[in-house]
């Protein structure tokens, strides 16, 4: 288990990034936290001849609040996530999203843009964005691109990035006084990739939701929402509708098998999931004064 | 703790002032390995050393049709690149196979396969190169072409005429059977007012050293010596081997074994890859490291269990159980290990299997069946946790169709503490046990009655925990009984030299092994009681077939039963032996004096009399002031192996509370208790910790651990992100209480604790998940117990 030889670059710029991207084209990976990368080559399931090292790029770094924005940069690592104040404050979901990624070690050197690239259909952090409405901004020798997180995730593995573009950084509508978040996730050990999971934000009002956007991962090739959510807005929630959302929402699914769940495994554990994310938000919202 | 009847009794040359034996002292090598100054094999590094990747078959089954190295061999910084047929030119191939396990049979294995590969992982090809990355580039160039043949996979039709025959020359795929019956089964069974039949399946799983297998082989053609310097659990079998297939002498063959990063059972065995090193430090004339990646442990560790057990229990309405019965099969791989053999695990089920209990009638049969996937062998508590979920998965199952509670049934059917010396259905002698101590031990700790009270509160709002008790008997301190009798050249005695040197502290030379089980700590501990010097005093060798004396090594619980023996004894004669050179100094009487505080002391009033090294300063550098006559020896060796028992049994027990989610079948352990008993306790925190660790890794196989084949024979989670090992975060608190039975076949009266938590703790949680489902009337009899299977059982996919 020991990579295949590569050349290494530590770059000094985006634009210099960009660059040696565009130079190297197929042959070259970027390495942020090298957290998936790095284990992927010393497997030589991955054979890349030049790494471009981005993690001198201050451009890449940083989490702020601009007017109703948090901006984070990619080079933000998931320690940094589970402790900033700022997230605690306006994305609570990422804080108790990144308790569940892999373990410390993982998570101090992982990254929000290479979680985001790589794109594993099991990871917490894009269902997050999903969730969130995140929009993600890419950056190529053209400029930047904005692509909404809907649009960003593709399938296994894949994005909308392109080969040139690079990922600089996630935006976040900050959470408005009445929105409740929730996550949860089915592992088979703390720090597993889950066997079903959910990332949740909600506006809970009078008992019900005025908004409720559920993106489920780890049931299919990418991050989904939960199309069944559209059932339980603006109406009294009983037992009954929620029962009946959730099955409507494992038929929506079809999800894949592997060694850790069957498929149906996998569909029931996301109506569970379905109903008490559902069940909890609505106490959070009682809990936090939404009128009920 | 209860200190049993006899201990009383028995004031020894343990019982001493200072004694560090029962006490919590830290292990001398504990700074060395904290402070990063351990000596790993892959630490080393000798000149001219090259690195060796094998190549690796990717079929379960083929036939090698050719093997074209010839662009890999202009790859940069090969040395060779070596073929099974060219290996085995120099060494011998060999057969799983020993004489007491009647009619057990296989195949020669060859160190690299020749012309046919048999599972996923079997090297075809080493490719030997200046480092381990450039030997991986080049064999990525080798060329294998394969045709596949058919693998046999399922264990389960493994015997049907339609399967191919693995190795056609054995006439079918069956490796061992072994039957047993005490006679009288059936009437038992028409005794019985109920008779219950359950089927238990386990999975295949293996051993996980943080430390992988590794070896580097120095033959020196100089010297015609041949240098092993490997992380084994048994250097002395390792150098006969060796020795016996390269066509060496014993003496030709060194083996050093340095530290070692977990074994488990895994390092115990010869793999071929180890001994294709071997043999290409020979053929190559230079020192040659194997490290095994993460991907090859998987494929090559001997994996272990993956039975089949259908059991059935008869039992009477008052509790009393009248008959077990058995049918248990397993499938090994398409060779029986060697030396120790494939045919120990089910031999092992077949032994134990009711062993706890009064029930006399008793019928079992055992078959091991071969199959394309990697060999399997002797693994941390071989066959006890199968024995033990059947056992005791039945005795609650009887227990629940007659309405008695699983404690109460084991109190009813236990082996009572005064009924021994006693024998298994099978013959196995029990000197003594102390089971019903143990259970009421158990009970008290865990207040029973109260978790029972918890249990049935919060299943009101639908919280379904359960508790799960499992009584065992645990083989150790094992005889000749186990191996040698069989034709392996295994030693199960070991002996132990201890010398004073010229400062007066002590050397202590002994032949069992360590790997993390506190083997130096524990001679030390002895030898400084015994001696009566302080433990920074002893130095303790090990792992070295030139500077030990000769014997089996660290495995089957045997480390501190029996070297610990041979320490004592080898003390005991060290200081008679000071004291005489003593009295001949202090012109007094041996008999009036003693050691204590590293200084020969008056036995009266323990006035010191003379500092051990005043007392070695005159025997090495003035014997000339000696009396006339005395020739001091201040070196003793002892070598000791049990002769009245084949094995020294203990016992315990252990239980499981837990919590099943109904809806999602996520199993969440919240604490554990295991009572044991293994005889006098020499260090209470290391016995305290193989009890845990033992528990942990039976949790692993009870919740996580599998090496799922698919039916092509390929194993398809051999990774660290498929294959779970049981992680700090889903481990319940693990509480161990004793209780003490020192065997009389030594002085020391120590047995063995390496294994005890592993035998009982999947059974302990297969009964509490069956306990807390039991409102849903489902029954779990498989291991791992994933949510997968619970919620199958449960019928919600
Ligand atoms: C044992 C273990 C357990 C783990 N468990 C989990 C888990 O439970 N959940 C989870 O989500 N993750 C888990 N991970 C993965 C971890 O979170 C990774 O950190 C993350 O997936 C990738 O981030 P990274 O910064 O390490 O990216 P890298 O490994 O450096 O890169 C990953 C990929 O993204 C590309 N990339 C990186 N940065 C950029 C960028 N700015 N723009 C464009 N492309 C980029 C790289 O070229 C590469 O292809 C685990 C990892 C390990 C080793």
């Amino acid at each position: 288990m020991k990579a295949s030889a590569f050349d290494y670059a530590r770059v000094a710029s985006i634009h210099h990034a960009l660059e040696m991207l565009s130079l190297h084209g197929e042959q070259a990976k970027l390495l942020s936290g090298g957290q998936s990368l790095l284990p992927a080559m010393n497997l030589r399931l991955v054979s890349p001849q030049i790494l471009i090292d981005i993690g001198d790029l201050a451009e890449l770094r940083g989490i702020a609040v601009d007017s109703d924005v948090l901006r984070i940069g990619a080079l933000t690592r998931h320690v940094e996530l589970l402790t900033s104040h700022l997230v605690a404050a306006h994305a609570p979901l990422l804080s108790d999203a990144v308790k569940h990624i892999a373990h410390p070690a993982i998570r101090n050197r992982g990254t929000l843009g290479g979680s985001l690239a790589h794109a594993d259909p099991a990871a917490e952090l894009p269902a997050c964005m999903l969730a969130l409405n995140a929009t993600i901004i890419a950056c190529g020798r053209d400029g930047e691109r904005r692509i909404a997180a809907a649009e960003f995730f593709q399938g296994i593995y894949a994005t909308a990035l392109r080969p040139d573009e690079l990922l600089a950084a996630v935006e976040l509508p900050i959470a408005r006084q009445n929105s409740v978040d929730f996550f949860q996730e089915f592992a088979r050990r703390h720090g597993d990739y889950a066997l079903a999971g959910v990332a949740a934000r909600a506006s809970v009002a009078s008992g019900g939701f005025s908004k409720l956007r559920m993106a489920f991962f780890a049931i299919a090739d990418r991050p989904v929402l939960a199309n069944a959510a559209a059932k339980l807005l603006n109406v009294a929630i009983t037992p009954e509708l929620i029962a009946d959302a959730s099955v409507a929402f494992g038929n929506e699914l079809n999800p894949p098998e592997d060694q850790q769940a069957s498929s149906s495994m996998r569909r029931h554990l996301a109506s569970v999931l379905f109903r008490r994310c559902v069940e909890a938000l609505l106490a959070r919202g009682r809990l936090y004064g939404g009128a009920g | 703790m209860i200190v049993a009847r006899r201990q009383a009794e028995r004031l020894s040359v343990l019982d001493r002032p200072n004694s560090y034996i029962g006490k919590t002292v830290p292990r001398p090598n504990l700074d060395r390995l904290m402070q990063g100054r351990g000596l790993y094999v892959s630490d080393i590094e000798l000149p001219r050393m090259a690195h060796v990747v094998f190549l690796r078959s990717p079929h379960a089954h083929a036939k090698i049709v050719a093997i074209d190295a010839s662009a890999a061999k202009r790859m940069p910084g090969v040395i060779a690149i070596v073929t099974g047929r060219e290996l085995a030119a120099v060494i011998t191939p060999w057969v799983g196979v020993l004489s007491h396990l009647k009619r057990l049979k296989s195949a020669p294995q060859y160190a690299m396969a020749i012309d046919r590969v048999c599972w996923q992982g079997e090297a075809v090809a080493a490719v030997v190169a200046t480092s381990r990355a450039l030997a991986e580039d080049a064999g990525e160039q080798v060329l294998v072409d394969y045709e596949e043949l058919e693998a046999v996979t399922d264990m389960q039709t493994a015997l049907d005429p339609k399967t191919p025959v693995i190795h056609p020359a054995l006439g079918d795929n069956l490796a061992f059977e072994r039957l047993h019956d005490t006679g009288n089964v059936d009437q038992a069974f028409e005794a019985a007012d109920e008779v219950v039949e359950a089927e238990f399946v386990f999975g295949r799983h293996t051993g996980v050293t943080l430390e992988p297998r590794s070896v580097v082989a120095d033959w020196n053609s100089a010297e015609g010596r041949l240098t092993i310097y490997q992380g084994t659990q048994a250097p002395h079998m390792v150098q006969n081997i060796a020795a016996l297939h390269l066509g060496l002498r014993e003496q030709q063959v060194r083996v050093v074994c340095k530290d070692v990063g977990g074994s488990f059972g895994i390092k115990v065995h010869i793999y071929a890859d180890e001994m294709a090193t071997y043999a290409l430090s020979k053929l190559l004339r230079r020192p040659i490291k194997f490290v095994a990646d993460r991907v090859e442990s998987f494929n090559t560790d001997i994996h272990a269990r993956d039975h089949r057990c259908k059991g059935r229990i008869g039992v009477r309405r008052d509790g009393a159980i009248t008959a077990f019965k058995i049918d248990d099969l397993t499938g090994i791989g398409p060779y029986s290990m060697y030396p120790r053999t494939s045919a120990i695990e089910a031999n092992q089920v077949v032994n134990l299997v009711g062993g706890p209990y009064t029930t006399k009638s008793y019928r079992a049969r055992a078959r091991v069946v071969f199959q394309n996937k990697n060999v399997m062998c002797q693994y941390r508590a071989v066959g006890h946790p199968i024995a033990c979920a059947v056992t005791e998965g039945l005795v609650d199952l009887a227990a629940i169709r007659i309405g008695m509670d699983p404690v109460q049934i084991r109190k009813r059917n236990l082996i009572a503490d005064d009924a021994y010396p006693c024998a298994s259905p099978t013959g196995l002698r029990f000197e003594q046990l102390s089971h019903q101590a143990c259970l009421t031990k158990l009970v008290e700790m865990m207040d029973y009655a109260g978790l029972r009270a918890e249990q049935a509160t919060l299943r009101r709002t639908n919280i379904y925990r359960g508790i799960g008790v499992a009584s065992f008997i645990e083989v150790t301190n094992p005889s000749a009984a186990f191996y040698g009798v069989g034709g392996a050249r295994i030693s199960s005695q070991d002996g132990v030299a201890v010398r004073l040197d010229a400062q007066g502290s002590v050397i202590c030379q002994t032949s069992i092994t360590e790997q993390g089980q506190g083997s130096e700590a524990l001679t030390a501990q002895i030898v400084a009681t015994v001696l009566g010097v302080a433990m920074e005093r002893v130095r303790v060798i090990l792992g070295d077939t030139d500077n030990t004396p000769y014997g089996g090594g660290t495995w089957a619980s045997r480390g501190a039963g029996i070297g610990g023996e041979a320490a004592l004894q080898a003390a005991k004669v060290l200081r008679k032996n000071i004291l005489d050179v003593a009295a001949a100094i202090l012109q007094s009487n041996p008999a009036e004096l003693d050691i204590a505080g590293n200084a020969v002391v008056n036995a009266g009033d323990r006035e010191p009399r003379i500092e051990l090294s005043e007392l070695a300063r005159i025997v090495y550098f003035r014997p000339d002031t000696l009396p006339p006559g005395i020739q001091p020896e201040l070196m003793a060796t002892r070598h000791f192996v049990p002769r009245e028992y084949p094995f020294a049994f203990t016992n315990g027990v252990q239980a499981s509370w837990l919590e099943v989610d109904p809806e999602t079948g996520f199993i969440r352990l919240l604490k554990h208790w295991v009572v044991e008993d293994c005889g006098t306790i020499i260090n209470p925190q290391l016995v305290d910790e193989q009890i845990r660790g033992g528990v942990v890794q039976g949790l692993g196989a009870a919740l996580f651990e599998k090496c799922v084949y698919d039916e092509r024979g390929q194993l398809t989670n051999a990774n660290m992100a498929d294959y779970l090992v049981p992680m700090a975060g889903e481990m319940p608190d693990i509480d161990v209480g004793h209780v003490v039975s020192p065997t009389r076949e030594s002085e020391l009266g120590a047995k063995g604790a390496g294994e005890a938590g592993t035998a009982g703790a999947a059974a302990a949680v297969i009964n509490a998940v069956n306990d807390a489902l039991g409102p849903f009337g489902t029954l779990v009899t498989e291991i791992p117990l994933t949510p997968q299977v619970i919620l199958t059982a449960l019928g919600r996919l």
